[in-house]
């Protein structure tokens, strides 16, 4: 049964709240009864609206629960998408601040940047293809505002897809010059070899994540345009971060992203700012 | 410390469950003084019984390879074994699993030796330098015990469930490729076994040579020019029946297709 407009919009301004003071809240699927993929999507979008209403930018998105692992382990066999914006991007070797967030954890990952508009629905992966201006390393540092990261899937597409922050790798390749279902993945945390991957872990190959991604925006009737970044899903398991560590994604044909980790009191800019105002 | 005379026995044993497969329970229920030391001991007696049958010694592989095997061992590094000519199935070929009594399949980076490699320390880089190509590798391991109940100094008088092994798809100079982060996708009938990138072997799988030359030392060898070695499974070992179609996809490396029968 699908939710009121009234109660999606209360769920949205809570997870709001909560990403705004850094806080949780127990899942949603306990307290809405009734609550479906749609809702979450339709709560996801009243997240967002409050962010944009604060000054957020809209700059890409994220593809989650890419991973037959994951999808398993949540009992969904597609995957999930949320919204980046602007404020929640970091330059490679970024120190992210952990008092920003509330239980991060990082995940490498292919990022696609587009050249040219996906209008789907019946995009195709020689579409995306073209349409791709170039891929790069990157950390999506994932993080929950629900309770102890007890998540279903309504509860995280909600919450924009258990999206935090991301760190985007400074190599751009060109997506003629990878295979992209091959690339393999090494992270190195604090010097030491600690997760690998492949691309193929990724729905196949992260190109079909991205084909997913057209086409699902496109039924939606959401719009997917050139200079949007992509974040198309984890090539290995989580990873935790505790401060003061380093993390290294290199990725085979691609380049690396570095990302680090520390308690900076909240004073950081980027996403601390949008934060800020939130709370304000 | 084991006698001469109990490791002859342990190899006799060894040697015969190989030979006409059959498993064994765990070496150290009848023989708890098996440590891995003389679980070396064994091999090297494997070697001398093999060579004596007109058998050839092409190479040394690695195993334990992966931080989540050396875990569950609860060792620190891996464990090497001896590979003979007559281990070696061709890329595209039919393997009889009459031979093996429960077989596994791994993806891995095999290296071949221009030169010779010795002393208790080399480096990566003399590695790479003595390297004459690296290239894909399947290896098929066959445990001889028992529900595959083993511990380290067993599995290492089995020479490391060692049983063929298959070179294929494009040799490449080892300095063309960053060898931490070759993708690997294994499947098995058409779909998706085991993914990994090659630095699951120790970060890079040269490290795994470097352990290697270091343990050969220690038992007063070296390790010979034109030596094949495989550096250890990169993916998780995959079992694998009669019928079954194997495909390894490597990055920038080409592929290995094999067939069970």
């Amino acid at each position: 049964m699908a939710l009121d407009p009234k109660t999606i919009e209360t769920a949205g301004d809570e997870l709001f709240e909560a990403w705004g003071a850094n806080a949780t809240l127990a899942p949603l699927r306990d307290r809405y009864d009734g609550i479906d993929i749609v809702d979450a999507y339709r709560i996801q979008e009243r997240f967002i609206a409050r962010r944009l209403e604060q000054g957020a930018r809209i700059v890409g998105k994220k593809i989650g629960v890419t991973s037959k692992a994951v999808q398993e382990m949540i009992g969904v066999f597609e995957p999930d998408f949320g919204q980046l914006t602007a404020d929640m991007q970091f330059e490679d070797g970024s120190t992210l601040d952990l008092d920003q967030l509330i239980q991060p954890k990082a995940e490498a990952e292919i990022a696609f940047v587009l050249k040219e508009d996906l209008n789907g629905p019946g995009i195709t992966p020689v579409d995306v293809l073209r349409a791709t201006d170039h891929v790069r390393a990157c950390f999506e540092i994932v993080d929950s505002r629900i309770d102890d990261w007890d998540i279903r899937i309504q509860d995280t597409v909600a919450d924009n897809a258990s999206c935090g922050v991301y760190v985007l790798g400074e190599d751009r390749i060109d997506p003629r010059d990878v295979d992209l279902t091959l690339a393999g993945l090494l992270v190195e945390k604090n010097g030491e070899p600690c997760a690998t991957g492949v691309g193929a872990a990724v729905q196949g190959s992260p190109v079909n994540a991205v084909v997913w991604l057209a086409n699902t925006l496109g039924k939606l009737g959401m719009p997917f345009k050139a200079g949007e970044v992509i974040l198309s899903g984890s090539l290995a398991p989580l990873i935790p971060v505790a401060d003061g560590d380093e993390l290294v994604a290199h990725i085979g044909g691609i380049g690396s992203c570095t990302a680090r980790f520390a308690k900076l009191g909240g004073a950081q800019a980027g996403a601390a700012s949008t934060k800020e105002s939130a709370n304000a | 410390m084991l006698d001469a005379a109990t490791l002859d026995t342990i190899a006799t044993q060894v040697a015969e469950a190989q030979a006409a497969p059959h498993t064994m329970p765990k070496l150290t229920d009848d023989f708890p003084g098996l440590d891995v030391e003389g679980g070396y001991d064994v091999q090297d007696r494997l070697l001398a019984r093999w060579s004596a049958d007109g058998r050839e010694l092409i190479g040394y592989k690695a195993g334990l390879t992966s931080k989540a095997k050396m875990e569950q061992m609860g060792v620190t590094e891996p464990s090497f074994g001896i590979l003979m000519r007559d281990f070696v199935d061709c890329e595209g070929s039919v393997i009889p699993t009459g031979g093996m009594i429960h077989p596994r399949v791994e993806a891995e980076i095999a290296f071949l030796m221009k030169d010779e490699l010795a002393g208790p320390d080399v480096t990566i880089e003399e590695i790479l330098d003595a390297t004459e190509f690296v290239q894909p590798a399947i290896e098929i391991l066959d445990s001889r015990f028992e529900k595959f109940k083993f511990d380290l100094a067993s599995v290492i008088a089995d020479n490391g469930s060692a049983a063929r092994f298959v070179l294929g798809g494009r040799p490449r100079r080892p300095r063309d490729l960053d060898l931490r982060t070759i993708g690997l996708v294994l499947e098995r009938n058409g779909e998706i076994a085991a993914l990994a990138s090659s630095g699951a072997v120790l970060g890079h799988p040269a490290e795994a040579i470097r352990m290697m030359v270091s343990w050969l030392h220690s038992r007063g060898r070296t390790l010979p020019a034109g030596s094949v070695v495989l550096t250890g499974g990169a993916t998780e070992a995959i079992p694998v029946e009669a019928g079954d179609a194997v495909f390894a996809r490597f990055q920038d490396m080409g592929e290995i297709s094999v067939r069970f029968a």
